[in-house]
């Protein structure tokens, strides 16, 4: 699937991150990060664990601070005004590892729930739009249960589902198949790839090497809050540049 | 091949064997005393002595009840009908009835107001209990407790009218104001209201007329289980909303309000009750402007909605730590603002998670009531403890008196009790 890497990139930008940083009480956790992401673009972070990569795209729809730097998504300034990050938050949909779903309420009712009240679409509406990304990640037959009556598999594809209902222009994933069995991890990377066939805007944190090597425009690797290394897949995979990258790769495809 | 099956020949069935009844020893009452009852030998000895006590306590308390008198006037004639033979006295609860339910001193011709109200009250809490019904039935409960105020004290309308539209002016104020921030809304609402309630004071004053159509009952003539009810269900209402705020307060970023939930919580908290009723009987008149005269069954209604939402702001707070963080950040990733997240997706999982600890209070706070009784309030155990039991006719009548204020609180609070287990399985949605 070379050509899905290859796919058009446009010189818009979506986010700018410029001298970015962030700190956990006196823990410096990012340093530095200047980043640009465009429009279309999809960029997978790796690295190992309290590297900073999660932290990062939770700083990008405000679920986390920055202390200093500046991050800019789709021409709004990220700053501690509430009306600013209401507005970029509803323009970027985020998943989480544990899928975060809403328990007390059905499938549907867990889709239409933001387009009603922050969209302020009519309730029919949005059930129909919902109704469409349930068919898109193929569970429609599953809209009137409860997230607990769900398999992990399809509570993420549900939650994908959620996030696209509010029709957002970028997709943050927060190492979305970590918390799934391999069998259903399939599922999940497919509806991903679909996707970002259709040209959404994608930032994934994730270990999947092979969902980065399909998909990916650019894979970036993150170690201690820094920024070590991005290139495309291609390069970041055969030809790795600084030895903590070449350590890193060697240690999780080495099996 | 070995022997045994040498000799057999291939077999069909073809009738099935009918089903037969078990024998004693494997199904019904026998097994089931077997397994319950005489299990062992220890377990049969215990069996049969605690039948004989429950026939013992049966045996001495089913003729008192059965053979208990109804019609007489006073114990003395209860005495000379049963001589010596031992029997209930419950001409009380007939003689004293209307006592009993509604005080001694609220008019006998107007018992239909606060019965009505009453009844009422079952119309008004039904949308709130059973959310399955219309939800434009909820407009009967807002308005229900204007409705009861005027029908249980009468007087001029404007009163509640004004109440109501103080509510009014604070919720016009609140939805112009809410969309710069939560809490300019929320302090500009109740902020407005009291200014609209102020004024109104005065307008009510000036508009009351000598003669109103609801002949006026001030509050010191209302007592008996009316004012349990009355300070149960005010005070349970009141103190649920109270209680959400100061834990939401409680967990708020803003230093100030924090540190005023966390203060006064901590404060209610380490003070008994009592003593909060002996100043709301005593000294909350100072804090008052002299002559305003706050009505005693406000001050009592204040103290006892302090007391009981510190305790329901805790419970509260127990639910939301329960949630994990990310349904905070689910709700906040999609956009939705605090008011929003708070009341779609955060409250809606943590009140369902301290139903039994909101219930466990309610209770608590409706029998609680009954210690208004010690600031010379008649409520159903003041008008026992005094008006009843002082009187020449009924003095030395105990059991069956405290006995029928206990099944009257039990009834109520065993269908609390229900009614929350009922609601649990209702919104049991996760699937555990």
């Amino acid at each position: 699937m070379a050509e899905t890497a290859q796919m058009k990139v446009s010189d818009e930008v979506a986010i700018s991150i410029q001298q970015m940083n962030k700190w956990y009480g006196s823990f410096h956790v990012l340093r530095d990060i200047d980043l640009t992401v465009y429009e279309g673009e999809r960029i997978v972070i790796c690295g190992p664990s309290g590297s900073g990569k999660s932290t990062l795209i939770r700083c990008i729809n405000a679920l986390e601070e920055h202390q200093k730097g500046s991050i800019t998504v789709d021409g709004t300034l990220l700053s501690s005004d509430l009306k600013n990050i209401d507005k970029i938050r509803s323009e970027v949909g985020m998943c989480f590892q544990h899928f975060n779903l809403f328990p007390h309420l059905s499938i549907l009712e867990n889709l239409t729930l933001a387009p009603i009240w922050v969209r302020k679409t009519p309730k029919k509406e949005a059930e129909e739009v919902a109704m469409h990304y349930l068919e898109k990640v193929k569970i429609p037959d599953q809209a009137n249960k409860y997230p607990g009556q769900l398999s992990g598999g399809q509570q993420q594809r549900v939650a994908i589902a959620r996030s696209l209902c509010m029709k957002p222009r970028i997709m943050l994933f927060d190492e979305p198949t970590s918390a799934l069995d391999p069998e259903m991890i399939k599922e999940v990377l497919d509806t991903m790839i679909e996707l970002a066939e259709e040209g959404m805007t994608m930032l994934c944190v994730t270990h999947e090497m092979g969902f980065a090597r399909q998909v990916a425009n650019r894979v970036i690797f993150m170690d201690e809050g820094q920024i070590v290394e991005q290139n495309e897949p291609e390069e970041f995979f055969n030809n790795p540049q600084s030895p903590r990258t070449q350590l890193f790769l060697s240690q999780i495809l080495g099996h | 091949m070995s022997d045994t099956h040498a000799q057999s020949v291939a077999f069909v069935r073809d009738t099935a064997i009918p089903p037969s009844p078990a024998p004693a020893n494997a199904a019904g009452p026998v097994k089931w005393m077997r397994d319950n009852l005489f299990a062992t030998w220890a377990n049969a000895l215990l069996t049969v002595a605690a039948i004989y006590v429950i026939f013992l306590v049966l045996s001495a308390t089913l003729p008192w009840i059965f053979g208990g008198l109804w019609t007489t006037s006073s114990l003395a004639e209860c005495r000379e009908v049963l001589q010596g033979r031992s029997a209930a006295c419950f001409s009380v609860l007939t003689d004293r009835w209307n006592q009993l339910l509604f005080g001694f001193k609220y008019p006998v011709d107007l018992y239909w107001r606060p019965t009505v109200a009453f009844v009422l009250l079952f119309v008004a809490a039904a949308p709130v209990l059973f959310f399955d019904l219309p939800r434009k039935l909820l407009i009967v409960t807002a308005l229900y407790p204007f409705i009861a105020y005027y029908l249980i004290w009468g007087g001029t309308i404007w009163a509640p009218l004004f109440a109501l539209a103080g509510f009014g002016v604070g919720y016009y104020v609140y939805s112009h104001l809410v969309h710069r921030s939560f809490a300019i809304g929320f302090f500009g609402g109740i902020a407005a209201a009291i200014i609209a309630w102020v004024v109104g004071s005065y307008l009510t004053g000036a508009l009351a007329s000598e003669t109103p159509f609801l002949e006026a009952v001030p509050s010191r003539d209302m007592g008996g289980f009316m004012l349990n009810m009355m300070l149960g269900v005010t005070c349970v209402s009141l103190s649920l909303p109270i209680g959400i705020a100061l834990a939401l307060g409680r967990q708020s970023s803003m230093p100030l309000i924090k540190w005023i939930c966390v203060v006064f919580i901590e404060f209610i908290r380490g003070v008994p009750l009592i003593t909060l009723l002996f100043v709301a009987n005593v000294m909350l008149a100072y804090f008052f402007p002299p002559g305003s005269g706050v009505d005693l069954f406000l001050r009592v209604v204040i103290m006892i909605t302090m007391f009981s939402s510190a305790y329901i702001a805790e419970v509260i707070r127990g639910g939301l730590a329960a949630l994990p963080k990310g349904q905070y950040e689910a709700a906040d990733s999609l956009g939705l603002d605090y008011p929003q997240a708070m009341r779609l997706i955060i409250l809606p999982q943590a009140l369902k998670i301290s139903i039994p600890g909101i219930v466990n209070i309610a209770v608590g706070l409706f029998k609680d009531t009954t210690l208004v009784s010690v600031i010379s309030m008649f409520d159903l155990v003041g008008m026992i403890r005094g008006p009843i039991l002082a009187s020449t006719d009924w003095n030395g009548v105990y059991w069956e008196l405290l006995g029928f204020a206990a099944l009257l609180f039990f009834v109520v609070c065993y269908g609390i009790s229900q009614y929350s287990q009922w609601l649990e399985r209702r919104l049991a949605t996760d699937h555990r």
